[in-house]
């Protein structure tokens, strides 16, 4: 019976040495941001906390420069994140929304010439053509601007296909029962339409959110101004060529802020999200 | 694909249309089409004039012994990377699937790592692994073995898959586990009772019920692998060192924006497209096949 039992206890060996090599690195990244800079460049960090960790964060937060560098405040790095993670989100499911309910509920001259237009772009992610659409963005003087920043990454295939993926099982009674009540398209799309997608909206909500989130050469490419870099570019500038001397203790109180958004918003909203993410790529 | 009731209106569907379309025929077909007109011309040494060179721009690139190592050195990378997270979110995700106690729990702790940027992920890394400064780094150097992903090459490409994998473990793993859900446990019971034990009944019905989100993974790691693992590579190695981590979507930014060879860099664009087109008309023809059995 003893042997029967260790044998059921070694799958939660591994996912428990899975969870922890997992937990490791952000483990290390939390106690980094609780001491001084001098601790850490020594390299005998400690495996536990220290007391540095309120100064640490309130320091990364509001100033912009450190013991050794100079840097871009979090509070202002955050900001432009949290607009370009929402702009994205909420443009792509906007502009998809209007395009799938145009697709799915009319019959039009050229309605398959505009799908494919649409549909042809899931092949291309924004870095295969970075550099032409950067060209783009310089030439309509959208360089260093949240325009700049987000319309050019708000075009998506992917969530115009669920949405119109979702539209085609709406039942045609329903349609037909709007029509007889002498509903136009607009009433039927905001009164019926929009109440049935709002688990389609969460969800795509949460995968677009971490998606403009998480942008890293676009990001790069178009902010040229310190106030206008992203959170997670502004990292990586941080540690810069590694020569230097490095403020790591507000690099990882740094790091520990940035990762909380995305991170929050995905274990609040789980159920949302695994479906988003599982939909969207059928 | 298309309904049987519609609504009648002359102008309102292209209304409806008209910011997504507007939107993608300016950032998208316009640059996409930059970028193939760019990939034939040849820029002066002043950017002052441009001459209508054909294919020249891809002869060099593809004679270029350096793009064929950056070629070499993204066929490795993103073999490791892929099959490295697969195989962990595969273990993973059927032991969090086998009636265990605590499934939601270990889920939860498993999927979050999703939502961190590559480029973050790197960070996280270079901490741990910095030869000064870092716990495991120092650790190693203690034992003697030379540590420094800046200086040695393979301990630079291992940097770079190990942040890469780490961070897309979670993906895999939440779609390896939708995929065991929706294998019948009729299946596996009659296996078990033809007295097959969990490991055989693992390799003769949930492997095989599982291909196809394996194959549908397996392009979408190597999407991933390809392109959105820039940000861990400029946050870790910038390429180096030496080329010994360039891939090739480095190798468009560095000729692109640093180097600035226009030329040269919409032709690896260009060739870069063709690996997407190439990739998603091969996961279209499956999954149009999948349809077909399920």
């Amino acid at each position: 019976m003893t042997a029967r039992r260790l044998v059921d206890l070694v799958p939660h060996a591994v996912l428990i040495l899975g969870v922890l090599i997992f937990a490791f690195p952000i483990y290390m990244t939390l106690i980094g941001s609780t001491w001084d800079a001098a601790t850490i460049a020594r390299g005998n960090m400690p495996l536990t906390p220290g007391g540095e960790m309120a100064n640490n964060y309130a320091h990364a937060w509001n100033e912009s420069r450190g013991e050794r560098a100079v840097f871009t405040p979090v509070r202002i790095m955050m900001l432009n994140s949290v607009v370009m993670a929402l702009t994205i989100a909420v443009g792509k499911i906007v502009i998809s929304i209007l395009s799938a309910f145009a697709i799915a509920f009319f019959r039009f001259p050229g309605r398959m010439v505009f799908f494919w237009m649409i549909f042809i772009t899931l092949m291309l992610p924004v870095e295969v053509r970075i550099i032409p659409t950067y060209k783009v963005v310089a030439d309509l003087g959208l360089i260093d601007s949240y325009a700049g920043l987000t319309i050019p990454l708000i075009a998506s295939a992917t969530a115009t296909l669920l949405f119109r993926q979702f539209f085609l099982t709406i039942p045609d009674e329903l349609v037909e029962a709007a029509k007889m009540d002498g509903a136009g398209p607009m009433r039927f799309f905001l009164d019926v339409l929009l109440p049935l997608s709002r688990t389609n909206i969460a969800a795509l909500f949460v995968i677009l959110f971490i998606y403009g989130w998480n942008q890293y050469l676009w990001p790069l490419l178009i902010t040229t101004s310190r106030e206008m870099q992203t959170v997670v570019v502004g990292i990586v500038a941080m540690i810069g060529n590694g020569e230097s001397a490095t403020d790591w203790n507000l690099i990882m109180a740094t790091t520990m802020l940035a990762m909380l958004p995305p991170v929050a918003v995905v274990v609040l909203m789980q159920r949302w999200f695994v479906k988003g993410l599982v939909d969207s790529e059928k | 694909m298309q309904r049987r009731v519609v609504f009648e209106n002359k102008w309102l569907p292209y209304l409806l249309l008209a910011p997504q379309v507007a939107i993608t025929l300016v950032f998208f077909h316009w640059p996409a089409a930059q970028a193939i007109e760019q990939s034939m011309l040849l820029q002066d040494a002043f950017g002052l004039r441009q001459t209508f060179v054909w294919f020249e721009n891809f002869e060099v690139v593809l004679s270029d012994p350096n793009y064929l190592g950056t070629m070499r050195v993204t066929a490795i990378f993103s073999a490791a990377v892929t099959v490295l997270s697969m195989a962990l979110a595969l273990l993973f995700a059927v032991l969090a699937n086998a009636h265990i106690v605590g499934r939601g729990t270990y889920k939860t702790l498993l999927i979050w790592p999703y939502a961190v940027a590559p480029a973050v992920a790197a960070v996280l890394w270079l901490f741990i692994f910095n030869p000064e400064i870092g716990v495991l780094g120092r650790a190693l150097n203690n034992i003697g073995l030379r540590w420094d992903y800046r200086l040695n090459d393979a301990q630079a490409l291992f940097m770079v898959v190990a942040a890469s994998a780490w961070k897309q473990v979670s993906y895999n793993f939440i779609f390896f586990l939708a995929g065991l859900q929706a294998i019948p446990r009729s299946l596996l019971e009659a296996a078990a009772i033809d007295g097959a034990g969990p490991v055989r009944r693992f390799w003769t019905v949930t492997f095989p019920l599982l291909s196809p989100t394996t194959f549908f993974l397996l392009v979408v790691n190597v999407v991933y692998a390809f392109f959105e693992t820039f940000g861990v590579i400029h946050a870790l190695t910038r390429g180096g060192p030496g080329k010994a981590t360039e891939t090739l979507i480095y190798r468009v930014y560095l000729d692109g924006v640093i180097n600035n060879d226009m030329g040269s860099s919409s032709a690896q664009s260009v060739l870069l497209m063709l690996v997407v087109v190439a990739l998603t008309a091969i996961q279209f023809r499956f999954i149009e096949r999948k349809v077909h059995y399920a």
